[in-house]
């Protein structure tokens, strides 16, 4: 096929809609054409800085506020099932498209460089033999903890009701940012939620929304500035709940 | 993000609505280009959907479905009614190769992210949108079509106008730049 032929494809391979076969066809020809492999280049420069001025603006806490109001519901039984059945479809849509894009897209190489990071350190906290730094099951104790350690700020969620247990917390590091590490407990399972402030290159153009990297399930937001991450074994149901319950606080 | 159960509740509402707050307020910003115009719609878009949710048709999108409404009352608004959004359509006609990348175009890429949202403001919002979706809200070739209301087929010969569109305006910036200064 024609350089000009593929170059027509380019757009649809980088956004993850070619078919796989031909991805795959596309995908060797630029290995060996570098007029094409620039030309892809070029484009995927431009996708990533879309993607991140894009990301431009933050809703105020009151706006946030005022739609929690007017959309909260009176509290019912658990639906966590029914999360699963949205989940599962939406994380293999993603984790599909993830593949795809892997082929040519130095944002998911970031982006993996990040969740790897965030799952080094969430497994390397479960291996210790002092996990947590704060140990309380009081969110009162352990937000306090944090002042002067880190130079910000966060809310924490009540948790009464819930599955979920607070374990305690830890400072951490990302990409030489310090940051709050919680771990919660949900049925024997250890979930870490990592808060950071968004403003590191590293973070700052991750795109929100759960994915599944290296086997974990991950959720990550920004709110108020500060940009989460919920990383840990249980299924994306658990993940979403704890990760509702700290937007919900923050 | 399909709904596959019959029974709809306020609950599942608020579980499906509540984490699209930051990505829709983000959006509605860029469409309306001003803060309490975009704090309006998205109030707005929150109380139709709430609103509308029974007839929320099971099994499709609900993403979509909260951008397009989204979209559709912004283009209700005052604002909205003042911008172009039907253009018609060389549509229709075959997506026209792009041009080699020139060494000018390959700068694009180096374009910091201000002048990239400089670029993005001026652009049309129907290429402004379609964009902000592909890139910002990863949503697929069919998610963009269900939330503009147009055929699949339409949205990959726009979203390659818009980038055309994009790139000549960052090139133009650019140029402007080295004689400016």
């Amino acid at each position: 096929m024609a350089c000009d032929a593929w170059r027509d494809k380019l757009d649809a391979y980088l956004d993850g809609e070619l078919a796989p076969a031909d991805a795959r066809e596309l995908s060797v020809h630029t290995r060996g054409c570098a007029a094409c492999a620039a030309d892809a280049l070029e484009r995927v420069q431009l996708k990533r800085s879309v993607a991140a001025a894009g990301r431009r603006y933050e809703p105020s806490a009151q706006l946030r506020a005022s739609i929690l109001k007017s959309v909260s519901a009176k509290p019912e039984k658990r639906m966590g099932w029914r999360w699963a059945i949205v989940a599962v479809p939406v994380l293999s849509v993603v984790i599909l498209s993830a593949l795809v894009q892997s082929y040519y897209g130095r944002e998911n190489v970031r982006r993996q460089h990040v969740y790897s990071e965030l799952a080094d350190l969430h497994v390397a906290t479960l291996a210790s033999t002092t996990p947590v730094d704060v140990v309380s099951t009081d969110r009162h104790t352990v937000k306090p903890w944090f002042a002067g350690k880190i130079p910000f700020t966060f809310n924490l969620p009540e948790l009464q009701g819930t599955e979920f247990t607070l374990l305690g917390g830890r400072v951490t590091y990302l990409a030489q940012t310090p940051g709050a590490q919680l771990i919660y407990q949900v049925r024997k399972h250890e979930v870490s939620v990592f808060i950071f402030q968004d403003r590191g290159e590293e973070t700052a153009a991750l795109p929100s929304g759960p994915l599944k990297a290296l086997s974990f399930n991950v959720e990550n937001w920004t709110q108020n500035g500060l940009r989460y991450f919920v990383i840990g074994d249980v299924g994306p149901d658990d993940i979403q709940s704890l990760s509702k319950l700290l937007r919900a606080a923050g | 993000m399909e709904v596959p159960d019959k029974r709809l509740s306020a609950t599942t509402f608020e579980e499906l609505a509540l984490p699209l707050f930051d990505q829709l307020y983000n959006f509605a910003r860029w469409l309306a280009q001003d803060t309490a115009e975009a704090e309006d719609l998205v109030q707005e878009t929150y109380v139709k959907a709430l609103r509308g949710f029974s007839s929320f048709q099971v099994g499709t999108n609900f993403r979509a479905w909260m951008y397009r409404i989204l979209r559709n009352s912004f283009l209700s608004s005052r604002t909205g009614l003042k911008t172009t959004v039907a253009f018609d359509e060389e549509e229709h006609e075959a997506v026209t190769s792009v041009e080699s990348p020139t060494p000018e175009t390959l700068l694009i890429g180096q374009a910091d992210r201000e002048m990239v949202q400089q670029a993005l403001e001026e652009l049309p919002v129907y290429f402004r949108e379609i964009l902000l979706l592909c890139e910002v809200e990863e949503m697929s070739y069919q998610e963009i079509a269900e939330t503009l209301s147009i055929p699949p087929g339409t949205v990959m010969s726009r979203l390659s106008r818009a980038r055309k569109g994009l790139r000549k305006v960052l090139q133009e910036k650019m140029r402007g730049g080295q004689h400016g200064v």
